[in-house]
């Protein structure tokens, strides 16, 4: 197993497929009363999170938790981050409390890459910037596998602001690897320059949603920021749901058996009406459930930990 | 003032003859002089080049002495074979005054390692609002010649014109960062596929390519001069290539880092834009995916001499980790492409100079989160070494573009000129065939980001010489 997952790059099929199994496993524990495993005893998990991200944070805890680790949750407002402690000095503090695990989520691309340089423990990106967020492309690879029965050969629409997404990039390698294809649509202004030569060379990209609805196996709803139309990519919230937002009649485009995703959290009105998002198509209550196992088989796989 | 003959040196890549230095100026050229009083230097195998002129240097101080100072710089400079370098205005306070172009000028004198040449601030504060007092810093004692807001566009059209057509009374220059700001908020390397996998903003090429079209237009039209610092891209090359055509007064540098490096290095791969150049037809590394844009353009046409292929870099050199901000520099790295016109341009003379932009910066200020970091490298004592790897022993070459021109574009008249007899002895000598590994902590800067940390780079600086006095003996400096 790797050291850290960094990147939805870091993990070949084998690997990845390995995390969605024991996730299954780690699943089966939720159901019991008693939802926990001695695994990561005396193990500390440490979650440093710059950036406010409260379901990220208490779903890694609560997997940690599970697994029995000690957790540290340690946050930029309110520590010494705040008082413009360094990304070393913090990673070198947090080596001498001895953290096996460090949890991390960061404003900035590739901070979870130089915090890799600085700690001994296992360094897991929690989402940096507009980067990657690699537990999300698992857990929604978990999500899709659970609903629709495998991964290869899958059709995946990854709609919105792909540009600022680091779950659209995270998805777009690990749906590759485990041999899904993925059609990114959104305004030409929200898709990064050269996107299949940067990350999955079999990548497709549309600017027209209603084109591509009927032949998906699942869409993938980005979260759009209203802000952004402040910087001219697109030119108002209304336009913008009018041509990328998902409702109801474009809903009924999607074959009979496809699912509805989202990372959360919704803009409800803007990439996604209540009557899409609370559809039986709809997976995002799921995805948050599937978090937890898929974080708890990332740090169980990472960490070593002993048998289940 | 000892007298210092040189023995057996090749001047500007000719046949091996004899210098003696004496009183400040070359006195003799020619094989077989005798000087008994003079120190005696072998130059065996050495190579003797007009002192290195340095159109882009930041010094610091006053202001971040914690990353360089004056001092420091002038030490680093001689020791990369400059006689002579121009110190960009973005200190602190901003060198916008004729009071702080003359508090750096009389620091570079003190120094005495090499000519501190101030560059003044184009616009109050760097601040692009309105001009600085130009003619107070020209006519100050550090006679101020070239203008510069680097690290921020003179982005308003009317105060470029207005800067452009003002400094023509004293024979001024306008150095332009080219980089429209509003094409580049929170840029933070090349806008390519890079920029795309490690979820960066991206720099757009035509950033830099809008602002030297526009300049190049705006410095004919009102009959001026414009220089255009750190060019980095492919269709800047072009744009350039055509006002040149036309006769605009223009010129244009190039940074050792740019003919270099690519924006793959950032994601920590092992991509320079192949190191081996001039006229071998094989890549080095034996990787095919380093090389071909710049083999195919960088042919044996350019220097009209047959000059054996280029040392090599090695191939086992490989880049920092990902993220690692030493490799964060504005204008960005480029693409290989980008790499291949560049050397092209700079052989064709469409680019005039190689200028280092030798950029320190504290620990702190590169120790840290990509985003966060300052953008700039170290490149005053290694900028030969790159050039040698980049173009080979190509000597008239690197003495026009490192040497001759830079000294013309700022007005140096004492610097630039090889070695001949009655001329100011400002020299260097290089020997060719030695090889230096790269260790950050040597360096004579007050700081460590250099991109060719553990790279093993050809040539070696023996000795400079600054008005006949050596600045540098035996690599190392005199003081």
């Amino acid at each position: 197993m790797i050291r850290h997952l960094l990147s939805g790059a870091d993990l070949d099929a084998a690997a990845a497929t390995q995390i969605l199994d024991t996730a299954a496993e780690m699943a089966t524990v939720a159901g019991r009363e008693v939802k926990k495993l001695p695994a990561l005893r005396g193990r500390t998990v440490v979650n440093l999170f710059y950036e406010d991200s409260t379901r990220t944070r208490i779903s890694f805890e609560a997997a940690a938790k599970r697994l029995s680790a000690d957790v540290i949750n340690f946050s930029a407002k309110g520590s010494s981050v705040a008082k413009g402690e360094s990304l070393k000095d913090t990673a070198l503090t947090l080596q001498a409390m001895g953290a096996d695990a460090v949890v991390v989520r960061h404003p900035a691309s590739g901070a979870p890459h130089r915090l890799a340089d600085w700690v001994a423990g296992s360094v897991v990106n929690a989402g940096d910037g507009t980067h990657e967020h690699p537990t999300q492309a698992l857990l929604d690879a978990y999500t899709m596998r659970s609903r629709l029965g495998r991964l290869a050969g899958l059709r995946v629409a990854v709609v919105g602001d792909v540009l600022h997404s680091r779950v659209a990039r995270s998805n777009v390698l690990l749906l590759s690897t485990l041999g899904a294809k993925v059609t990114l649509v959104g305004p030409p202004t929200l898709i990064p320059v050269d996107i299949a030569a940067a990350l999955a060379p079999g990548t497709d990209v549309s600017y027209d949603l209603d084109v591509v609805l009927p032949d998906v196996d699942v869409v993938m709803m980005l979260r759009v920021q209203r802000e952004r139309m402040n910087d001219s990519y697109f030119p108002s919230a209304r336009e913008y749901a009018r041509r990328y937002g998902l409702d109801g009649p474009r809903m009924r485009r999607l074959p009979e058996h496809a699912i509805v995703m989202h990372p959360g959290p919704m803009n409800r009105g803007m990439e996604i009406t209540p009557e899409v998002a609370d559809s039986p198509r709809s997976t995002i209550v799921e995805q948050v459930a599937n978090g937890v196992s898929v974080r708890m088989a990332v740090l169980y796989l990472l960490l070593g930990g002993n048998k289940l | 003032m000892t007298a210092y003959l040189i023995t057996n040196v090749s001047v500007v890549g000719a046949a091996p003859t004899d210098l003696l230095i004496r009183d400040g100026v070359v006195a003799e050229v020619g094989p077989g002089l005798a000087a008994p009083d003079a120190a005696v230097l072998d130059g065996t195998g050495l190579v003797a080049l007009p002192g290195l002129v340095d159109l882009h240097t930041h010094l610091r101080e006053p202001g971040r002495e914690d990353a360089e100072t004056v001092e420091s710089g002038s030490r680093a400079a001689a020791l990369g074979g400059y006689t002579a370098v121009c110190a960009m205005a973005n200190t602190s306070p901003v060198a916008d005054t004729a009071g702080v172009v003359e508090q750096v000028w009389r620091l570079g004198r003190e120094a005495g390692l090499v000519d501190v040449q101030p560059i003044g601030a184009v616009t109050v504060g760097l601040a692009g609002g309105r001009l600085a007092e130009l003619g107070a810093m020209a006519d100050s004692a550090a006679r101020v010649r070239i203008f510069s807001d680097d690290g921020h566009c003179v982005a308003d059209p009317l105060l470029m014109r207005r800067a452009l057509e003002y400094v023509k009374a004293f024979d001024g220059i306008i150095a332009q960062h080219a980089e429209e700001p509003r094409l580049t908020e929170g840029a933070q390397m090349h806008e390519g596929e890079v920029s795309t996998r490690l979820g960066l903003t991206g720099w757009p090429a035509v950033a830099e390519e809008a602002i030297i079209a526009r300049d190049v237009l705006l410095a004919e039209h009102v009959g001026s001069r414009l220089h255009v610092c750190h060019v980095s891209t492919a269709g800047s090359v072009e744009v350039l290539r055509q006002a040149r055509a036309r006769g605009v007064r223009v010129t244009a540098e190039v940074t050792p880092h740019h003919l270099l490096l690519t924006d793959e290095v950032v994601s920590g791969r092992s991509e320079l834009a192949s190191p081996a150049l001039a006229n071998s037809g094989s890549s080095v590394s034996g990787r095919s995916e380093l090389a071909s844009p710049a083999l195919a353009n960088s042919g044996s046409s350019v220097s009209g001499r047959s000059e054996p292929a280029s040392p090599a870099l090695p191939n086992n050199w490989s880049p920092a980790g990902a993220y690692d901000p030493v490799y964060k520099v504005n204008p960005p790295l480029r693409t290989a492409a980008d790499v291949a016109a560049l050397r092209a341009a700079l052989a064709e003379g469409v680019i005039d100079v190689i200028a280092t932009d030798h950029a320190p910066h504290a620990v702190e200020d590169k120790e840290c989160e990509w985003a966060y970091a300052r953008p700039g490298m170290l490149g005053l004592e290694t900028a030969l070494s790159i050039a040698l790897a980049v173009l080979g022993p190509q000597w008239e070459l690197i003495a026009e573009r490192m040497s001759r021109a830079p000294a013309r574009i700022a007005g140096l008249d004492s610097h630039g000129l090889d070695p001949a007899p009655g001329v100011p002895a400002n020299l260097t000598l290089v020997d060719p065939a030695a090889r230096r590994v790269i260790e950050p902590a040597e360096l004579a800067s007050r700081s460590r980001n250099t991109p060719y940390a553990r790279m093993t780079l050809p040539g070696r600086i023996v000795a400079t010489f600054l008005r006949g006095e050596p600045t540098v003996l035996d690599g190392k400096a005199v003081r």
